[in-house]
């Protein structure tokens, strides 16, 4: 099993989670995170006072997949996401050890 | 509050034409429809303060401050309204031989009752006194609220506990008393009956003139330098903004000044705030006019046009200087052409007023920019920088657009009943000692208040404190729980 966690343009999430549910991935986790890479911050003006403000908005997306999953996933995510211009974020695969899921007390593979 | 109404004179005339003949002269009564405008537009100046003032600057500082602001503008209203029934009032706007402030005559609103009247700028149109010491008040509440803005996100909220009521009786009411107090048009009026009475006895004539000069001289010491100040360019603008600027250098930059990011929480609140602050301000300077009458309707044009040209003027020279026309460079304009027309706003005309707008727009853009850069202080929100900056130019701008020739409503002389010649050169001057006086008076008094209460409770809050956020560490209170 592995975590695909991918950074994304924020107004790209719902065209990413349209792509992971058509090829099967039921679940997803999402959080608002700040960050740089390539992609320059912008200038904020507040009268005399001037802010190169150098971390941007971006969506983190987590995603628990069997490990046959990862490559049609980060194909998923890389198409929906992708805009051709810096900042379209990066994806990194993780090794995940072990999963299950609370209600049922169901481990693993049945559990994503 | 101001003097010298323009409107009045065909009244002012007739009065002395009428009673000429005789020496009894009619009580003078309450008009209703004064009496309600007034009512309405001191409750206008209060929404300018709480809540207009209080989100426009709780929304320019970080979220961890918003509490502490909203707390030190709510506490100013609270606290001067209760030091002017007590005393501020009686220190304010009562006469006798001071030039520089009033007496404790009316102390605890001693003799002031629902029949009490007071005078407006005409002859025999009183207003009931107690809704002048209510609009009066609200003046008295805005004045150190505004200097709030400048030492904003560092000051001990027990420090600013103890300044506000010291700088409102040692530094406003003396101001107020100078600029505002004067015997009022019905006491003149009567003088100058007075004199036309005694006819050719040349002892009671000599009798009534030393009485003229009597009234005339029970005023403060800058109107009787001839000074104009409308609705309180000196008095509020030029006075808090000097304030402002002495404790922010007394007090010191917050933690992190130029380097951290220290932008604006809120500017949806600030512009709800500036926005308040507009509606508000139209009981502030149509207020002033003190009559429901025609010069209230100019105060309230200009009061108009020069806020808007002022807005678009900053919004305009930032976008041509900067790259991009921003929100709170328009509701910056707005609040400083706010401030520049109060002192003129009943005596410029239209046009006037717009150029005057046009003009604080730009001026005060520049300073808070290049010149509070280069000065390198840390007036959090540019309580100087607007209102002292702009106050100047509006104090100045006054003295130029009075002139009848320039489409000014012109001073009122309130002896000869008549609109007094204009002349720039005196009025320049008479226009210079308002501001000179009030930056001195401030500046001085201020300082030594800040040093007293640093000595007594000490000025700022701890660094720790100031981390964490002042709503936190000296409220034990949130603004947002999201």
């Amino acid at each position: 099993m592995k975590i695909v966690m991918a950074i994304i343009k924020p107004f790209k999430l719902e065209e990413v989670r349209d792509a992971l549910t058509a090829i099967g991935v039921h679940g997803l986790t999402v959080t608002e995170v700040k960050g740089y890479g390539r992609q320059k911050g912008h200038t904020e003006i507040y009268r005399g006072a001037e802010y190169a403000v150098s971390f941007l908005p971006k969506i983190k997306i987590e995603v628990a997949v069997a490990s046959d999953q990862v490559d049609k996933t980060i194909e998923a995510i890389t198409s929906a996401a992708k805009t051709g211009q810096i900042g379209d974020g990066k994806i990194f695969v993780i090794n995940l050890d072990h999963a299950v899921r609370i209600r049922t007390g169901e481990a693993d593979a049945a559990a994503l | 509050m101001t003097f010298k109404r323009p409107y009045s004179a065909g009244l002012a005339a007739l009065a002395v034409g009428l009673f000429a003949a005789t020496a009894a002269y009619a009580e003078p009564t309450i008009n209703k429809g004064d009496n309600a405008w007034m009512l309405t537009s001191t409750v206008l100046v209060l929404l300018m303060t709480i809540p207009g003032l209080a989100l426009f600057y709780g929304g320019l500082v970080r979220s961890k401050n918003m509490l502490s602001v909203l707390m030190q503008v709510f506490y100013t209203v609270c606290m001067v309204t209760i030091l002017w029934a007590l005393y501020g009032y009686s220190l304010t706007f009562t006469g006798g031989s001071y030039d520089f402030f009033g007496g404790f005559s009316k102390a605890f609103l001693m003799g002031v009752t629902a029949d009490s009247k007071a005078a407006t700028f005409s002859v025999d149109a009183n207003i009931s006194e107690l809704v002048y010491v209510c609009f009066q008040m609200t003046f008295a509440a805005i004045t150190p609220a505004l200097i709030v803005g400048a030492f904003a996100e560092r000051m001990k909220f027990a420090a600013v506990a103890l300044f506000i009521p010291l700088w409102a009786t040692l530094v406003y009411f003396p101001i107020a008393h100078m600029v505002w107090y004067w015997a009022g048009p019905d006491a003149i009026s009567d003088a100058v009956k007075a004199i036309a009475a005694a006819g050719s006895d040349a002892a009671a004539k000599a009798a009534a003139e030393a009485k003229l000069a009597e009234v005339n001289a029970d005023a403060g010491w800058i109107y009787k330098k001839g000074a104009i100040d409308f609705a309180g360019g000196t008095v509020v603008h030029i006075n808090a903004g000097i304030a402002g600027l002495v404790g922010a250098l007394i007090i010191g930059k917050r933690i992190g000044y130029g380097k951290d990011l220290m932008a604006p929480h809120s500017l949806t609140m600030s512009m709800i705030g500036a926005s308040l602050l507009w509606v508000g301000w139209f009981g502030f300077n149509a207020g002033s006019n003190l009559e429901a009458s025609g010069g209230a309707a100019l105060a309230m044009t200009n009061s108009f046009v020069a806020t808007a040209a002022a807005a678009l003027s900053w919004m305009f020279a930032e976008w041509i200087i900067k790259g991009h026309p921003s929100v709170l460079g328009a509701i910056s304009g707005a609040v400083a052409g706010l401030v520049a027309v109060t002192p003129a706003a009943g005596y410029s005309g239209p046009m006037g007023a717009i150029v005057l707008g046009l003009v604080v727009g730009v001026v005060c853009l520049f300073f808070v920019t290049v010149i509070k850069n280069a000065l390198g202080y840390d007036d959090s929100l540019d309580v100087f920088g607007v209102h002292c900056i702009g106050g100047i130019i509006g104090a100045l701008g006054t003295g130029i657009l009075v002139n009848p020739a320039l489409g000014g409503a012109g001073i009122m002389d309130y002896t000869t009943g008549k609109i007094a010649d204009y002349e720039f050169g005196a009025q320049m001057i008479s226009q210079t000692w308002g501001v000179c006086t009030t930056l001195v008076w401030s500046g001085v008094g201020s300082a030594i208040i800040y040093k007293v209460v640093d000595v007594i409770v000490g000025l700022r809050a701890n660094v720790e404190s100031e981390r964490e956020g002042l709503d936190i560490t000296e409220h034990t209170e949130r603004a947002y729980n999201m």
